[in-house]
């Protein structure tokens, strides 16, 4: 097991206290040697609203259950209740701040079980909306990362950054969060005059930024200090827990679904996955940040290969009356945290049967997390948290 | 989180001696939230004016809407030009804004922290699904009213309303508090028992004290 | 037709009943519940399929039974296989495979608690995980009826009108036909 440069992780330290037979150690509140600490819903420090029950020895962390729920919809009973087309709304919103990928798996689960066709300039308008979506995911990432270690300044510049993007997002679907953009069939509309142009201003506007942020936020001493060798994953915990995306990328297994299960039209674009090597909070960074830059480079690619005209979508049946064939499928892309995938059941009829949304938090924020967080310092936790990049919503939907 | 940290028991002190606790009741206040009556027309038109001036927000991200905060706090958008800013604790802040829907799970929390925040205090309810449950209306785990559950002074309307709304929707809060009518607070220590009443209608495993202050 | 020789030479040892290639790297296997994880577990340690996907269930409520679905995939070959099995509505319980990947367990208490399937064995499966103070049926059920429950418990605002769309065009475009 590799070591790391400050201490060694969960391999001496965490003898100590001993534990008993269910691995856990036993606490003894009115002792007054441990404390439990809410790092709770209402904290500045979590990605979302999640919270984490901690048991703390002095300053360090020995115990931690998670507690989810707090923002349970019901999403897969809700859409047993309406009809395929009506599920498109509220789709978007089971993943809040990346929802594009929520269109994108539901519909083509839709058009795989229905057998439709997507026109080509359709295929390339859905590859260019998903790209734009990780774009801006990462972006919003990267202010919290440097927020959850002190630095503040850099989360006021990648937001604004991330604003120009959803400028471009306005353009194109007229919504700056939520677009609805994907519908079964293909897309609702070609590109905008002038959007090519404006487009490439605002790439021009990230790199130059992007610059700035290497040098101040990746040769910065402070947050080299706080997080080369800490929150270490095992490369044998990757398939142990389900782990996808950079996470597992920067313990140096490149597993990419753009890859390995080809999906719209990225057989045909030109790029290898970002992988790292030693897998601790500053390796993950770098794999993310260099993500980025590989989107920006995809969204070039993209937007010189977009035809100008041609059809959008394929022809459906009537939205309100339409019985989809009986079967079951699985569709999967890869959004920036990790795999994300819907598996969807239809019985023959105009609702749909089950729908499940598999989001990579699940397994990140929960079982792993738990494992991850012994015997860090209380003041990490937050920075720990955000460098697995786990957004509650898709947790419990 | 367990029930069993919440009775009456005897527990033995670190220095030996057992003592009687009863956490409900030893460790929170058990008076009801009073009605603030304001001291005379010019010092409370000053007061008021101060008030709008500098409305801290609580940092709580209970839903959709927590998105749209962040670009406000931005140089693009720049709420600290209003005086809004975003303070950690309930303590410290004096506005809380409800961005979306609410689980019941959550539902318990926000009543916790509005009630430890102190007054005045003004709720601000952001979104379609606090006016009339919004597209999860038929959920089972989702509060179709806000106003049955917490007195709310401002709506802004939208899925999810644009910075841009939300400023707007700032400047109206900013010309009632400054009319006098910003009375959330007040309202809430008036009918306090009927929204005790519809909270623990919902919120099935009540462990809190009555007011949590 | 190669997936369906893929699995041909383990079919009788763990009594495949009904394999299905819905796409070129997606395979569809039914198999009977008692041999559900020894076929999973094989499938683990020796085909290759060492990443767990998901663990959900669907209620088949019209047979009186669920199903439940383990999506395992190949992350070498780049092949899925969806393992699924049937089990009684009325005594939901199978075996536990948190031994095989921890991650499991997560899964299992979220089925325990949206479906009521008890997994025995598994940590904490009868803690509650999402819903907090639940006291009705488990919510995923399909004999659950969500816009009854939300009527009466959340209350609702009054003036909601729902309208069918054909009856509703009708009446505005032409409101003197009848």
């Amino acid at each position: 097991m590799k070591t790391s440069k400050r201490f060694k992780i969960n391999e001496d330290r965490s003898l100590f206290p001993p534990k008993n037979k269910d691995g856990k150690i036993d606490v003894d509140l009115s002792s007054g040697k441990y404390l439990k600490l809410w790092h709770g819903p209402q904290h500045p420090g979590i990605t979302g609203n999640m919270s984490l029950e901690l048991t703390v020895l002095g300053d360090e962390v020995m115990d931690c259950e998670t507690h989810v729920g707090y923002l349970h919809r019901g999403f897969e009973k809700l859409m047993e209740r309406r009809k395929y087309i009506q599920c498109f709304p509220i789709v978007c919103r089971v993943a809040v701040p990346e929802p594009d990928f929520n269109e994108y798996c539901f519909a083509s689960g839709l058009e795989e079980l229905a057998g439709i066709e997507v026109p080509e300039a359709a295929q390339w308008l859905r590859t260019l909306v998903l790209e734009m979506a990780r774009l801006q995911s990462f972006l919003m990432w990267i202010g919290g990362q440097s927020g959850a270690f002190g630095m503040g300044v850099i989360g006021q510049w990648s937001i604004y950054l991330r604003d120009l993007v959803l400028d471009r997002f306005e353009e194109l679907t007229g919504g700056r969060i939520y677009h609805m953009y994907i519908i079964p069939g293909g897309v609702r509309g070609l590109l905008p005059d002038g959007f090519r142009k404006r487009m490439e201003e605002t790439l021009k506007t990230i790199d130059t930024f992007m610059v700035d942020i290497d040098k101040v936020m990746f040769n910065n001493a402070v947050f080299k200090k706080r997080s080369v060798g800490m929150g270490y994953i095992d490369p044998e915990w990757i398939y142990q827990f389900g782990i996808t995306g950079p996470n597992a990328r920067a313990a140096g297994v490149p597993n990419d679904v753009r890859k390995d299960f080809p999906y719209l039209k990225y057989a045909e674009l030109d790029f290898e996955p970002v992988v790292g090597k030693d897998s601790d909070i500053y390796t993950r960074a770098d794999v993310r940040r260099r993500d980025l830059l590989l989107s920006v480079d995809l969204i070039r690619q993209i937007m010189a290969r977009i035809p100008d005209e041609g059809d959008i979508k394929a022809p459906t049946p009537n939205v309100l009356h339409w019985k989809v064939p009986q079967g079951e499928t699985y569709r999967r892309a890869e959004c920036s945290r990790g795999e994300y995938g819907y598996y969807m059941v239809s019985d023959g009829s105009e609702y749909p049967r089950r729908i499940n949304v598999r989001g990579p938090s699940y397994t990140h924020a929960v079982a792993l997390l738990e494992k991850m967080i012994i015997n860090t310092n209380i003041s990490d936790v937050a920075g720990l948290m955000v460098s697995l990049h786990t957004y509650p919503p898709e947790i419990e939907r | 989180m367990s029930k069993s940290e919440l009775e009456k028991r005897t527990v033995m002190t670190p220095d030996g001696n057992p003592i009687e606790i009863d956490p409900l009741n030893d460790y929170f206040c058990d008076a009801r939230p009073q009605v603030h009556k304001p001291a005379s027309a010019i010092i409370e038109k000053f007061a008021n004016w101060a008030r709008s001036e500098s409305l801290w927000v609580l940092g709580f991200g209970t839903g959709c809407g927590a998105i749209e905060m962040r670009p406000l706090m931005t140089p693009r958008f720049d709420a600290y030009r209003f005086g809004i800013q975003w303070r950690p604790t309930p303590r410290q802040s004096s506005v809380f804004v409800i961005s979306g829907y609410l689980s019941v799970k959550t539902l318990k929390r926000v009543i916790r922290s509005y009630e430890q925040m102190q007054g005045p205090k003004f709720v601000i309810a952001l979104g379609s699904c606090t006016i009339n449950g919004g597209m999860y209306w038929d959920s089972y785990n989702t509060i179709n009213r806000l106003d049955h559950y917490l007195p709310v002074d401002i709506y802004i309307a939208g899925c999810m309303p644009r910075p841009e709304a939300i400023l707007a929707g700032f400047e109206k809060l900013k010309s009632l508090i400054r009319e006098g009518k910003g009375e959330g607070a007040n309202k809430y220590a008036m009918e306090f028992d009927w929204y005790k009443a519809n909270q623990k209608k919902i919120i099935k495993d009540w462990d809190m004290p009555d007011y949590n202050w | 037709m190669t997936m369906k020789n893929n699995f041909e030479h383990i079919a009788q040892q763990f009594d495949i009943t009904n394999v299905v290639a819905q796409r070129s790297d997606l395979t569809l296997l039914t198999v009977p519940s008692d041999k559900a994880a020894s076929l999973i577990t094989h499938l683990r340690d020796y085909e290759g399929y060492k990443h767990l996907v998901l663990l959900t269930a669907v209620d088949w409520i019209e047979q009186n039974q669920f199903q439940l679905t383990y999506l395992l995939s190949n992350p070498f070959k780049k092949v899925d296989v969806a393992v699924r099995t049937f089990i009684d509505r009325e005594k939901a319980e199978i075996t536990s495979i948190h031994h095989l990947w921890e991650q499991a367990a997560t899964y299992q208490r979220e089925l325990r608690e949206m479906f009521g399937i008890n997994f025995p064995g598994s940590p904490r499966v009868d803690k509650p995980f999402i819903l907090e103070g639940w006291d009705q049926i488990p919510p995923y059920r399909r004999d659950f009826d969500t816009k009854k429950y939300s009527e009466e418990t959340y209350f609702p605002r009054p003036g909601r009108e729902t309208n069918d769309p054909r009856e509703y065009m009708k009446k505005k475009l032409y409101p003197n036909e009848d």
